[in-house]
């Protein structure tokens, strides 16, 4: 009981430390003044301001549709690639985890200019495309990183057990393997999506004219201080992934109560 | 052997957008261009090995090495925590745990200025209540809360995907066999999530030791740290041959350091990153 | 969990070949490149120049004029028009990154105060066109620092440890420095970079932190009693809080222009004359400088503003208030001698 206690206390003081921040940006969102460093009274104004800003709007849809398209793409090569590395030996594996460590090892900036030279070298106008194609490289390890712990989990002889059975090396895999490596494959899309949604330098080398990133947007505005419209569209983002959640976790919880009336 | 054709596209696709493009800028760091033609020279590489640089890339390690431990003990029970739960409300909290992570960076680390500054809402809530005010900004504790804070998902999810599969037959076998909690969790638990742990720290290190925007907001840029300096080289001094050595230079060194501790890992365990 | 999968797959898809077929469509319209600072414009002023012009207007914007450059140097974007500060066009023209504008497309030039035409980063005045300008002086707190402030030696003195914010940029650290030694903030001599060196380490004890652009929430939120500012957000810092007080320290500051100019990979020259020219048309002029509040060097637009704000000498100061004060150049060769001070500076 006391250990079931401190577990909900230990958990809740560590979200409580997670979102203590996102707090602070919800209640300055209403803030009537510029500046985060006093409270001069209530507003929406931030709000009505940020629907009549066309470049947030459009640089909200680019971070977006950048962060899906790249986190899917990246958990798909990437959850393939864990497969393979995994069923490498010696040298080759070496040589290849390297490789992969590469571009989380890098700073951000060694990474955004040398993507941008390959991209003008190879004579790529830059925008929209390099931009993801350069999202999609540095996603690529967090979903290696996350998939293969759970496959050196993985009980090999299941696999070759569904071979025995008759089942194709495909369909094993498909069968077989990827439900059981699942919280792997979706904790990397996660952790993918998170990079990719709030990367700065890199999107800023790698894109070009008239593409640009929330980050870009807000890292460009520093200089004259943050404008609480991003307070506000930070807070409205917050706010409908919440209600996202809510809805899944009702729809979850129904399908559950229905399956255990069907047992 | 068997043959891997399936990380083929992956191979393919990290030579085309991570070798060839670090090979594009690695090039300046023992290359010299100018009129006179293209040259080769060592300079940028001793240059690293001047105490000064060595002092500031030893400083980022620490900082990165302190913040990665902390990450790890208190991510470790949150991961245990949320693979323990039984309900379907497991993969909810997950996804709440990276949220605030989605939110812009520079946006969450002014709100944690304004949280910990003398005048902040911490100093204020103590004040009211009769405490007296602690002193956090600016200091190194305050670059390690930046760290640790905006690390930890990175450390949790890897720990926690790999808990939640390890079979409750195994622990239940070592509780009937009259282990203790803790020795299940040392002798049971813990080395069998550690191909998780060894993810989460990779994920948490590497990039700690290169980040330098938390140290300038957070510790109001007191000192330079290894990221700070490289970004320095590319873009306010133009020297990008110094800039690539020094990013050369750490490469290699965190890759060796890694070997040798997966080397070590695999003698105990088996497995490990290599 | 595979229908959801597959959803997604097929959204992802149809929104690439939607934007695919939008990149073909509708090239007809002449286009034009802005490439500038973040906030930094009034953008009803983008959306008049479109209508006037009938010339689709692109704009970007950038945090630092360093990203800038590398974006420009590389050759992998094509802006038309840029806004970068003085040193770095100093440093453009020299490397022949820039394209010579021709005056007589720009006929609203004659607006701008003679004061601002041919200074040191671009002597004949052929590359730029002013848009902003400013000082670096010090902000204080006048209910923290009761003697007068004129001088960057206060920065120095003990009584105010720990509340003094510095900048966290190496040419402007160094540059102030170097201005209270009498020195020029464009020097590239070893002795006198090296007795800055020495001032800048016996003062980090004092300074609460080396800031960035966050120095103004810092300052309006009373958390230092004196930092080092442009004079730009210094107007909007006393607006917030009547307490600060802004002054150019009487040994002289680094005078500063963000200007626009006309990059070689542009390909829309007439368009961009076009441009720079509305902007310095009185109208759009003063909008933008309302908007930004910094001060403008156009001086039709200046008396349009409200009189308390061109009438303050810290914001608008005369010739003799600036009398000291010297433009940065660009340091070329010189670069890295700032960059090892700063960094053992930084690992003291």
């Amino acid at each position: 009981m006391v250990i079931k206690l401190l577990k909900r206390m230990y958990t809740l003081f560590i979200f409580f430390f997670l979102y203590a921040p996102i707090l602070i940006l919800v209640i300055f969102s209403f803030n009537n003044s510029k500046s985060r460093a006093h409270w001069d009274g209530f507003t929406f104004k931030w709000y009505a301001e940020l629907f009549h800003d066309q470049q947030i709007m459009t640089s909200l849809y680019y971070t977006l549709l950048i962060a899906i398209i790249a986190s899917v793409v990246a958990t798909v090569i990437g959850t393939a690639a864990a497969i393979g590395i995994h069923n490498m030996r010696g040298i080759q594996k070496t040589f290849t985890m390297n490789i992969t460590y590469l571009p989380v090892l890098n700073p951000d900036i060694v990474t955004g200019i040398s993507l941008m030279l390959l991209f003008i070298f190879l004579n790529i106008p830059t925008g929209f495309i390099t931009m993801l194609l350069a999202h999609i490289t540095f996603n690529l390890p967090f979903v290696i990183l996350s998939v293969l712990p759970k496959l050196k989990q993985l009980n090999n002889q299941i696999f070759d057990a569904a071979l025995d059975l008759g089942a194709s090396p495909l369909t094993a895999y498909k069968k077989v393997i990827l439900p059981q490596i699942m919280p792997g494959v979706v904790t990397g899309f996660l952790l993918a999506f998170t990079m990719s949604i709030d990367d700065f330098v890199i999107s800023f080398f790698t894109t070009g004219s008239g593409v640009s990133n929330l980050a870009i947007t807000i890292y460009s505005m520093a200089r004259r201080g943050i404008n609480p419209k991003i307070n506000a569209l930070l807070t409205l983002m917050f706010v409908s992934i919440l209600l996202l959640l809510i809805l899944i976790n009702n729809r979850m919880s129904r399908e559950d109560e229905r399956k255990e009336k069907l047992t | 052997m068997k043959k891997n054709p399936i990380t083929y596209p992956y191979i393919l696709w990290m030579v085309i957008f991570t070798v060839v493009p670090l090979a594009l800028i690695l090039v300046y760091s023992v290359f010299t261009m100018d009129s006179s033609g293209i040259g080769f020279t060592l300079q940028h590489i001793k240059r690293v090995f001047e105490p000064l640089y060595l002092v500031v890339l030893l400083r980022s390690i620490r900082l990165a090495v302190v913040s990665t431990v902390i990450c790890l003990v208190l991510g470790y029970p949150v991961a245990m925590i949320l693979a323990e739960r039984h309900l379907s409300k497991k993969s909810i909290l997950i996804v709440l745990f990276v949220i605030p992570m989605w939110m812009n960076f520079l946006a969450r680390t002014y709100a944690w200025m304004t949280l910990l500054e003398k005048n902040g809402l911490i100093n204020t809530a103590l004040g009211a209540i009769g405490l007296p005010a602690i002193n956090i900004l600016y200091t190194d504790n305050a670059v390690i809360l930046g760290m640790v804070y905006n690390f930890l998902p990175f450390m949790v999810l890897p720990i926690y995907s790999v808990l939640r599969k390890i079979d409750s037959a195994v622990i239940e076998a070592a509780e009937d066999l009259g282990a203790t909690p803790v020795t299940t969790f040392r002798r049971v638990i813990f080395p069998l999530s550690l191909p998780g742990v060894m993810s989460g720290i990779t994920m948490v290190f590497m990039p700690a030791v290169t980040t330098f925007v938390i140290s300038r907001l957070l510790g109001g840029g007191q000192y330079t740290l290894i990221g700070n300096l490289i970004e320095q080289q590319f873009l306010t001094t133009r020297d990008w041959g110094f800039g690539s050595s020094l990013s050369f230079i750490l490469m290699i060194f965190i890759l060796l350091t890694m070997g040798i501790m997966s080397r070590y890992e695999k003698d105990n365990e088996g497995g490990g990153l290599w | 969990m595979k229908k959801t999968a597959r959803g997604v797959l097929s959204c992802v898809a149809l929104t690439i070949l939607v934007l695919a077929l939008a990149g073909c469509g509708g090239q007809k319209k002449s286009t034009l490149k802005v490439y500038n600072w973040g906030d930094y414009i009034d953008k009803s002023v983008l959306e008049s120049f479109e209508k006037q012009t009938g010339i689709n207007v692109i704009y970007d914007e950038f945090a630092t004029n360093e990203d800038m450059y590398v974006k420009l140097k590389a050759g992998g974007s094509d802006y038309d028009v840029a806004i970068p500060s003085d040193y770095m066009i100093r440093r453009m023209i020299s490397e022949n990154m820039l394209q010579p504008i021709d005056f007589n497309n720009i006929p609203n030039y004659q607006y701008i105060d003679e004061r601002f035409k041919n200074l040191a980063y671009d002597g004949k005045n052929q590359y730029s066109v002013p848009y902003m300008w400013g000082t670096v002086g010090i902000l204080y707190n006048k209910k923290m620092v009761s003697e007068p402030v004129d001088s960057w030696r206060i920065l120095w003195d003990e009584k105010y440890k720990k509340q003094i914010l510095m900048l966290d940029s190496q040419r402007d650290a160094i540059g102030i420095t170097l201005k209270m030694l009498g020195y020029s903030l464009n020097t590239k001599n070893q002795k006198e970079l090296d007795e800055a060196k020495e001032m800048l380490i016996k003062q980090k004890p004092l300074v609460l932190a080396y800031v960035g652009d966050e120095v103004k929430d810092k300052m309006i939120g009373n958390e230092a009693a004196l930092s080092v500012v442009w004079s730009g957000d210094a107007i909007f810092m006393k607006k917030e809080n009547p307490d600060l007080e802004y002054v150019i320290p009487k040994e002289g500051s680094n005078l500063w222009f963000d200007a626009m100019v006309i990059p070689k990979n542009g390909k829309n020259k007439k368009e961009a004359e076009q441009f720079i020219n509305y902007m310095c048309s009185t109208e759009i002029a003063y909008k933008n400088a309302d908007f930004i509040g910094y001060s403008t060097p156009h001086s039709d637009a200046r008396k349009k503003l409200p009189p308390e704000l061109t009438s303050d000498r810290s914001v608008y100061p005369e010739k003799e208030d600036v009398k000291n004060s010297e433009v940065f150049e660009d340091l070329a060769d010189s670069l890295p001698l700032y960059d090892k001070i700063w960094t053992e500076i930084k690992s003291k």
